[in-house]
């Protein structure tokens, strides 16, 4: 089971209140969680990622036990605390203000 | 009974005003999509129920929301904004090309016919509709297309299509205009355009008559005469009466004639309103006097409409998307504010009253009169 924590704006596009968990056929990789959560929920499309190049939206990032991940191949494994569901997969917002 | 339901878009989120008839009291709903830039609101003239929202934030992209019950609940839709082929380039700001990228939605215009039928204005510009309610969006091509795209260069507030006007006399009949590209028509649902900027004097650009490049704000048109346009451009208030073949300004006596709105009467198609604001570098109304300006016979002259609007220290500016017009016996008028303020005139312009002071910034203003 892989663990999700998204930003307020998308857990409320998405209605969800807290993590999102997901079970996933095959290995966990960014791409394949990805797949998973915008299979579950189709609004979220485009508001990570791009739907044709899949490329990350530039103002978030994708952190996994207190690492960036942003930079990782798509296809990379997946920490294996986030595998197991001890520890959970962020997608992150870019801070902005003053 | 009628009323009235404004769709308001700002820089944080949506509001619904709602008020019978007598537009006195008012029933404030929102923030739906708090946090959110809600660029444009629109509903359906043939199922007023159904309303789409274009709600955009630079972190999350672009989210068209539908409501099939009058804005008491939402559902997302189709976002895909695929440009169609390959985009190409248009002029960046120094003038170097520029790939086409899709950024957002600025204006939804819901068909005349058909409540599934929608079209959308984006960022950089191109024309969209969707067959199917919002779900999926098919571009237009034949506007970018026609000649003179890769010459279009951004405004300020980048290259967006942010009017689409509709001829209710005839369904192929469409208008657009870019900023700053300028205004186009289609005669064959779209397929084929054609720039209609002749009679345009535009002083920055290098050509001033040039076929495009004109920093149009607005256009406006009543649905009885659509053969006469009217437009606030960068500087001038322009008019024309060929379905914009020749355009000759009716700026008049304006204080300036800077501005972003522009919009016709309900029932008086030579009545026409803007808001003059001060300059392309200070956007706020000279001497910080919000007024409405009223001409009733088309253009050239102009009477200020002040009762009711802040007469001093008022700076707000009022964007193009901003003002809208109820079909009401005695039309009403509506605008809102950067500053977050929404004005309503139930005697078209002769008196205002603020129904909301202290919303976000406001983006768009768009009026549905019930019955």
């Amino acid at each position: 089971m892989i663990r999700i924590v998204l930003p307020l704006h998308l857990r409320t596009l998405a209605r969800v209140g807290g993590e999102v968990k997901l079970h996933l056929e095959g290995p966990a990789t960014q791409r394949s969680v990805l797949d998973a959560l915008e299979a579950r929920y189709p609004m979220l499309r485009g508001t990570i990622r791009d739907q044709d190049t899949h490329k990350r939206r530039p103002f978030l990032r994708f952190f996994a036990c207190e690492e960036d991940l942003s930079h990782d191949p798509p296809e990379a494994p997946l920490p294996a605390a986030v595998i197991s569901g001890a520890e959970p997969f962020f997608v992150v917002g870019a801070i902005a203000g003053g | 009974m009628s009323g009235v339901r404004i769709l308001v878009g700002t820089r944080k989120g949506a509001f619904l005003l709602t008020a019978d008839g007598r537009r006195e009291k008012w029933e404030v709903s929102g923030p739906h999509f708090g946090g959110w830039e809600i660029y444009h609101m629109k509903a359906s003239p043939v199922d007023p129920n159904r309303i789409y929202a274009s709600q955009s934030s630079g972190w999350f992209g672009q989210v068209i929301q539908r409501s099939n019950d009058g804005g008491k609940t939402w559902e997302p839709v189709g976002n895909k904004f695929a440009y169609d082929g390959v985009p190409g380039t248009h002029q960046w700001y120094d003038g170097t090309p520029h790939p086409w990228e899709f950024k957002r939605v600025w204006h939804l215009e819901p068909s005349l016919t058909d409540a599934d039928t929608v079209y959308a204005g984006v960022e950089d510009a191109a024309l969209f509709h969707s067959r199917d309610g919002g779900q999926s969006w098919q571009e237009l091509a034949g506007l970018r297309g026609h000649g003179s795209g890769s010459r279009w260069q951004p405004g300020a507030g980048g290259l967006g299509l942010h009017t689409i006007l509709l001829d209710a006399s005839d369904p192929r009949r469409i208008f657009i205009a870019i900023s700053a590209a300028g205004a186009f028509r289609t005669n064959d649902g779209g397929q084929t355009w054609q720039p209609i900027n002749r009679g345009l004097r535009s002083q920055y650009i290098p050509d001033p008559t040039a076929e495009v490049g004109h920093c149009v704000h607005r256009i406006a048109m009543h649905r009885s005469r659509p053969d006469v346009l009217f437009m606030q451009k960068h500087w001038d208030v322009m008019r024309t009466d060929d379905a914009g073949e020749s355009w000759h300004e009716v700026s008049g006596n304006l204080p300036t004639d800077f501005g972003f709105v522009i919009d016709v009467h309900a029932h008086e198609p030579d009545t026409i309103y803007v808001v003059p604001i001060k300059s392309d570098s200070e956007h706020y109304p000279p001497e910080g006097k919000l007024r409405v300006y009223r001409s009733r016979t088309g253009g050239h002259d102009w009477e200020p409409l002040t009762k009711g609007l802040p007469q001093q220290d008022c700076y707000i500016n009022v964007l193009r998307d901003a003002m809208a017009v109820d079909a009401l016996d005695e039309c009403g008028v509506y605008f809102g504010t950067t500053g977050g303020q929404v004005y309503a005139s139930a005697d078209a312009g002769n008196s205002w009253a603020p129904i909301v002071r202290d919303l976000p910034a406001v983006l768009s203003v768009e009026v549905q009169t019930l019955s």
